[in-house]
């Protein structure tokens, strides 16, 4: 491959450094990158558009500046990826939706352009479930992202695009967004870093919204440092989402220890369902966690079994309203359908949405509907309350909260996807944390054995409402005593 | 599925705006009912004295200065409208006379 050599081995903060140091350059890592995406990209899907020709000029302009001795920023030529949910000014952003075929906003995120500030470039969009709808990537309009541990299993969804770019190592870094888990769940399947902040720590200013109390932008990394880099870059006030929290961006933790550290252990995400050797695997990483002097506290989060079913209810309902503004007039491919109004919006609709996104509407619209909206969706939020308050019960006697991200490793394409029910299980492990607002991290911690493949199992640390730093510092404690993070998926011919 | 859950699953389609065909009517009226069923737990609960939890932060009321500010540019918005005359979005006719 062309470029930097060593392109696949670092993560971020090494990339920055060696940029930086003049032992590299921007153009020579953007090079890689791109070269590692034309190789195979073709085979993962991760991509809709790479933004080869912006990405070179970019580069180049930073290393014009480099040379001149202006101050750099702390990503510094760093290549990296967005979900297209993403806005960036005049960027094709679909949602992986054929609704918002050809959408290019008008403008760019905050979020993003934080990252360009610091001197990240921007290399592409990637593919992603339709509207962040979804837990494997099948809902595209456009393409599945493959698992690059095994190309017949998914990635994990909805972010699948995001995540299987850096689990191929195409990039050090990506943005996801995680509503549900989102982000926490592909991570795991695909053996990199997912982070879920705390609700509000980042803007949704540019973010397509989806579930709008749940939705909140969330990194992929390929280590633990690099989230805690990631993080205070791009979280912080932001005058234009009213959620957004008025704080300073993300201060990472100094240290590097989790002695004494009171680990919460969930007996009811250890229960029935939770596949035997991702369990193992868990147990062992809560076992090393002990050994690196943590104590860890039996506890009990008893409304988890009404999670999913609360989840559903209110993000159908906030998409149901939020997904209402794709009616052919703004942005879109319109279909005429009778001539009226009416039937331009519902001939448009009908052909712009695909089916999980048209169930989902259709899910909201029921609960918010008159005559149901108590029993469905204001008991919902009151369930939702229930298990907030399990979390803050639970917190009043551990530091963090430790249990599997997904009950299973990554599943086959296919496997799932008639199954609507089915596929919303696959969520049981993130959308408490979700509907709680809480700050959660997804770390490599092993490896199960499937058909002959390796594939990773992820441990998920939670922590209480703006504690997002002691989470990563603990996932940051618990990378450095493992080596995890450092295997390498096998693609056949593809090398690492 | 049941003659009620297609029912159903028409009246939200028309709700929603979604013009369903027949067959695909069919399909979501039978995934809705096996939905609502896998959900019917949430009924069982006791959330008489429970607070709805409306959002995830305990902010409320936020609010800006009342200054005006530049806004996007109308022709860059305009340029994502599948019909437009340069100054408004074009939509077929609403009200009176022959559309």
């Amino acid at each position: 491959m062309s470029g930097f050599a060593d392109y696949p081995k670092l993560d971020a903060t090494s990339l920055a450094d060696a940029i930086v140091s003049k032992r590299t350059s921007a153009s020579a890592v953007v090079e890689a990158a791109l070269a590692r995406i034309a190789a195979l990209d073709p085979r993962l899907s991760a991509f809709h558009t790479v933004l080869g020709d912006a990405a070179r000029a970019r580069a180049r302009s930073l290393d014009e500046a480099l040379a001149k001795g202006e101050p750099t920023g702390r990503l510094h030529g760093v290549p990296f990826a967005l979900k297209s949910n993403m806005c960036v000014e005049g960027v094709e952003t679909n949602c992986g939706s054929k609704i918002l075929a050809g959408y290019r906003p008008p403008y760019t995120a905050p979020f993003v352009q934080r990252l360009l500030d610091e001197g990240a470039v921007l290399v592409g969009m990637t593919h992603m479930d339709e509207f962040a709808m979804g837990s494997s990537g099948e809902n595209s309009a456009y393409a599945a992202a493959r698992n690059p541990w095994d190309l017949a299993r998914t990635p994990g969804g909805s972010s699948s695009g995001s995540c299987a770019a850096v689990a191929a190592r195409f990039v050090p870094f990506s943005l996801g967004s995680d509503t549900g888990g989102s982000v926490r769940q592909p991570a795991a399947l695909a053996g990199i870093v997912g982070f879920k902040p705390t609700y509000g720590r980042i803007t949704r200013y540019g973010l397509v919204a989806f579930g709008s109390s749940l939705d909140q932008v969330s990194p992929f990394t390929r280590s633990s440092r690099d989230m805690e880099l990631v993080m205070s870059v791009i979280s912080g006030a932001d005058e234009h989402d009213s959620t957004c929290l008025d704080l300073a961006p993300l201060e990472p933790e100094r240290s590097d220890s989790v002695r004494g550290l009171r680990l919460g252990v969930p007996k009811e995400y250890f229960a029935s369902g939770l596949d035997a050797d991702v369990r193992r695997e868990v147990e062992a990483a809560i076992g090393k966690l002990v050994e690196l002097g943590a104590t860890t506290v039996p506890i009990e989060l008893p409304h988890t079994e009404y999670a999913i079913p609360t989840y559903y209810v209110v993000a159908t309902a906030e998409a149901s309203s939020n997904l209402a503004r794709y009616d052919g007039i703004r942005y879109g491919p319109r279909k005429p359908g009778d001539g009226s109004l009416q039937g331009m919006i519902a001939a448009t609709r009908e052909a712009g949405f695909g089916p999980e996104v048209k169930r989902r509407i259709l899910l909201g619209t029921y609960v918010l509907s008159s005559g149901y909206y108590d029993a469905w969706y204001v008991r919902a939020l009151k369930v939702r309350r229930l298990i907030r308050n399990d979390f803050d019960r639970a917190f009043e006697s551990v530091d963090l909260v430790v249990c599997p991200t997904s009950p299973t490793a990554a599943f086959k394409i296919g496997e799932k996807a008639d199954d609507p029910v089915a596929m919303y299980l696959s969520d049981v492990m993130t959308v408490p944390t979700s509907l709680a607002g809480l700050p959660a991290v997804s770390v490599p911690c092993g490896f199960v054995s499937l058909e002959g493949k390796r594939l990773p199992v992820g441990l998920q640390i939670i922590g209480p409402s703006l504690a997002d730093a002691r989470v990563l510092r603990a996932a940051r404690v618990f990378e450095s005593a493992t080596k995890h993070q450092a295997a390498i998926y096998s693609l056949e011919g593809a090398g690492a | 599925m049941t003659q009620s859950d297609l029912d159903i699953v028409k009246k939200t389609a028309k709700l929603a705006r979604l013009e369903l065909g027949e067959a695909e009517a069919a399909k979501f009226g039978e995934q809705f009912g096996r939905i609502l069923h896998a959900f019917e737990k949430l009924a069982k609960l006791d959330v008489a004295n429970v607070e709805p939890m409306t959002g995830a932060t305990a902010l409320s009321d936020v609010v800006r200065d009342d200054r005006s500010k530049p806004s996007l540019a109308r022709e860059r918005v305009l340029a994502n409208a599948p019909k437009q005359d340069g100054e408004y979005y074009d939509v077929p006719k609403t009200v009176g006379g022959e559309s």
